[in-house]
């Protein structure tokens, strides 16, 4: 389609969404900005592995987490990783339809992670007397894991008025750079959980 | 009823000082005068479509540094009523709680909301015009920035008339910050101010960072920046990296005192010492987050000055480099003296004093700028010439600190609070005074009084060096910092009377600034040519005050120090030359300072953990930005007919 088209005039392949001053300049923004939030989750984890072990009596890592619900939680988001993915693929081939489609997945995966999160929670809370006033380290695990849920929904909302965008304006420079941006959002929250599963979950299941 | 709204009122007031009735009575005083003449000269309209609303990085420039002399003035107020107390022994004019609270707010506003918005106010005076742009790369982002700060800064100065003031210091140390010692909304008011305001910078830094790298003038590559745009570009980086450090500390405590976690609490397993380090991993970088741009204005002020090129430019850029890495590996030498091992604090030991080494190379780097160079000791070049020595006492005695077994002496005396004002006033606030002199036409088309201005330098700086040297020696003599009164006999109060004197003196050098502003707005010089002291960079190429778009033609670069070379080369006229093309601009917008003052409210509900408030203003703020993530009409183009209406005006259409 239009893609081709741009191929005849002898430039090199430049996707829509990088196409204007606009768009380059604010996926440069959004790339440094993320570069903060790495800042941002350090901070979080290390706070955490400090407190690890600061149960003060209360419940520990291994008695709380539970390996079915964290390899469940894990496998809807990495799985909504690969369908954004293949959004921005259909982005590629400027196909507005199938973006939606697959961000519409992306964010029925992304509802079933904060589900059984939100379950997770509650279940620690009253079944277990895991509050985020009980312990250190109930603190740290709250508010890490927590603040990645929160960056979770609020992508959910995000993507959810971009799809809106979408349906109402079809594939523009505009719109290509607001699913890339959200795209770039939606990975690196992935990222993150990678690192939960590994230095929380399962490490805590060791230690 | 009648009893109830009685309690709530004197938790909610503070009540039983005369000296904050007085604050009070002033407030409002200001509050109806302000209204009054809005009202009676007709200017709310002009006031919100012009400044309000406006997303011009020049008119939020000049915002910042209206709201940093606003702050330079109440943090001055506190330091001198801080020195009222402490001139004589046994003085009861302040009582300790009164003095607690006035040293914390007197170090948070100096910092955060003084020092910082003079930065970033100069940036973005400074940074699109000496780059060739017409904006800064996000102009919407840019004024939410501006109004984060500025309602952060409103609700830490609320503080003061209502609920009371934050009394644990400017670093805010757990566990007395935490909710068992310290109950009530003080020091929920610097969490959340700080919070507001700190997200304001970080988005500042972002928006920085993506100017200077992808918005320079054609041909203006990385090794032709002005010095000052290379300042603020290492600046923002380290703002980018250092800021979310403040943003989860003040969080977590956020959370402690609100939620009842236990981050930093003695009990339950919470690690007071956790907030020394998040607070200082921010707080070092912090500081060169004040200081470089501060180097930067020196390198333009002192290269302009002398008449000559900046010496040893590549070692000036590499140096920042080094000092913004290094900056991130010495936070522990702020608690030397809480318990870490020799092991540890060795390295931190050596890694502050390596700090020194960049430092003195861009000291060398200006002494050989001077040398042999014409120099015109204008006002700006005085502030830069008084900072090289004075900079360098507060920097040795820093070296000093360095050294951890010494520095079990000077620990928290006046030794260390003689030091970090001498760099930050020394570095800092003389950077600013200069920069204040140097762009000053640039932002209203006049030149400040250069005998009124040399009267306020000559005031200001002697009476900082009467204030501070002799506090170092009153250090030594083993006053610690933060004491709110002192026993006779020691021998403290000769020293203490002079150190008095000497910041009363700063207190008048500061009057004759503003009454310097207040004159030369009225009967200064006007700034016809837009280059009023020779300049060597882009700013000066464009009218004073710049217009609106800054450039009807990017300029070309191709050294440099560019606008020096167009100069020599009779090129500047090119600017602006017919034909025009319609300049694409971004429109005005109410939005950021609408979601500001939301989350201002949102902020407001939590420090007094009113949630039925916060919770509706935090979702007011989401529906703001929905709305502006659907705007799509955000910008129009400028029409070449009043392109080149604005170009005849200014007298430089050809």
């Amino acid at each position: 389609m239009s893609s081709v088209a741009s191929n005849q005039s002898n430039k090199p392949y430049e996707p829509l969404e990088y196409s204007t001053e606009d768009g380059r300049l604010r996926i440069l923004g959004f790339w440094i900005f993320l570069g903060a939030e790495i800042v941002l989750f350090s901070c979080l984890f290390a706070t955490y592995l400090v407190v690890h072990s600061h149960t003060a009596g209360g419940p520990t890592s291994k008695e709380l987490y539970d390996v079915k619900e964290f390899m469940i939680e894990t496998f809807l988001l990495l799985i909504s990783s690969f369908t954004c993915g293949l959004g921005t693929h259909e982005l590629r081939r400027h196909n507005a339809k199938g973006i939606i489609i697959w961000l519409i997945i992306t964010l029925l995966l992304g509802l079933g992670f904060i589900y059984m999160e939100v379950n997770e929670f509650v279940k620690y809370a009253t079944e277990e007397g895991a509050t985020v006033g009980r312990s250190a380290f109930l603190s740290g695990f709250f508010v890490l894991v927590g603040t990645h849920g929160a960056h979770v929904s609020l992508g959910i909302l995000w993507m959810t008025s971009i799809i809106i965008q979408l349906a109402k304006r079809g594939v523009t420079a505009v719109t290509a750079r607001k699913v890339f941006i959200v795209g770039l959002y939606w990975h690196f929250l992935d990222v993150v959980w990678i690192f939960i599963f590994t230095a929380v979950y399962l490490t805590g299941m060791v230690l | 009823m009648i009893a109830d709204i009685k309690a709530f009122l004197s938790d909610f007031l503070v009540l039983g000082d005369p000296l904050i009735y007085g604050a009070d009575i002033s407030i409002v005083l200001s509050m109806v005068a302000i209204v009054f003449v809005l009202s009676y000269f007709k200017k709310w309209k002009w006031l919100w479509k012009e400044w309000l609303t406006t997303i011009d990085a020049k008119k939020i420039g000049i915002m910042y540094i209206i709201a940093a002399l606003l702050m330079l003035f109440r943090g001055g107020i506190d330091a001198l009523l801080m020195r009222s107390q402490i001139t004589f022994p046994n003085e009861g004019f302040l009582d300790s709680q009164h003095y607690n609270e006035i040293f914390t707010t007197h170090g948070t506003i100096m910092i955060l909301f003084m020092a910082m918005p003079f930065i970033v106010g100069m940036m973005n005076v400074a940074v699109p015009l000496q780059i060739g742009a017409r904006d800064v790369a996000f102009p919407y982002l840019n004024a939410l920035s501006f109004w984060l700060f500025f309602v952060g800064a409103m609700l830490f100065n609320l503080s003061f008339v209502i609920g009371g003031s934050p009394d644990a210091g400017w670093t805010s140390y757990t566990p007395l910050a935490g909710a068992k010692l310290d109950p009530g909304p003080g020091e929920n008011y610097y969490l959340i101010g700080l919070q507001l305001a700190g997200i304001g910078t970080l988005a500042t830094g972002v928006n920085f960072m993506a100017t200077i790298l992808k918005m320079r003038a054609p041909g203006m590559t990385l090794f032709k920046m002005p010095m000052f745009t290379w300042s603020s570009l290492i600046t923002s980086l380290i703002i980018v990296f250092a800021f979310p450090v403040l943003t989860v500390a003040l969080a977590l405590l956020t959370i402690d005192r609100l939620f009842g976690a236990h981050f930093f609490t003695i009990a339950s397993g919470g690690s007071p010492m956790m907030w020394a380090n998040l607070f200082w991993i921010w707080g070092h970088p912090e500081v060169y987050i004040v200081i470089l741009p501060a180097f930067g204005i020196f390198s333009e002020v002192i290269s302009t000055f002398s008449h000559k090129k900046l010496f040893g430019y590549k070692a000036m850029v590499w140096s920042m480099v080094l000092i913004s890495a290094l900056s991130f590996v010495v936070w522990l030498h702020h608690f030397f003296t809480m318990g870490n091992t020799a092991a540890v604090n060795s390295v931190f030991s050596i890694s502050t004093m390596a700090i020194a080494i960049p430092t003195g190379v861009k000291i060398f780097n200006w002494l050989f700028t001077l040398n042999k160079g014409r120099i015109e000791f204008s006002t700006a070049m005085l502030w830069a010439l008084a900072f090289i020595p004075n900079f360098l006492i507060g920097g040795l005695t820093g070296v000093m600190l360095a050294i951890a077994p010494a520095d079990y002496q000077y620990h928290n005396s006046y030794f260390l609070v003689a030091h970090f004002h001498s760099v930050l006033i020394g570095g800092t606030v003389f950077g600013m005074f200069a920069a204040l002199h140097y762009w000053w036409p640039k932002m209203f088309g006049h030149v400040l009084n250069e005998k009124l201005g040399k009267i306020s330098f000559w005031i200001f700086m002697v009476s900082f060096n009467i204030c501070f040297l002799p506090m170092y020696f009153v250090g030594l003599m083993g006053m610690t910092r933060r004491m709110y009164t002192y026993p006779e006999g020691l021998g403290w109060m000769p020293l203490n009377v002079v150190i008095t004197i000497g910041a009363f003196g700063m207190g008048i050098g500061f009057i004759v600034m503003v009454y310097n502003i207040y004159w030369s707005a009225r009967y200064g010089k006007r700034d016809k040519t837009g280059d009023p002291w020779g300049g060597r960079t882009l700013e000066w190429a464009t009218t004073s005050p710049a217009v609106e778009y800054n450039f009807a033609h990017i300029p070309k670069v191709e050294t440099a120090d560019a606008f020096l070379h167009m100069k020599e080369k009779g090129t500047t006229g090119q600017i602006s030359k017919a034909p025009f093309k319609p300049i694409h601009m971004p429109n005005n917008s109410g939005k950021p300072f609408i979601q500001a003052w939301l989350m201002f409210f949102a902020g407001f509900g939590l420090v007094f953990e009113w949630y039925w408030l916060a919770i509706p203003a935090a979702a007011a703020t989401m529906l703001v930005m929905a709305f502006r993530s659907f705007e799509y009409h955000d910008h129009h183009y400028i029409p070449v007919e009043e392109i080149e209406r604005t170009e005849s005006a200014t007298g430089r259409l050809n």
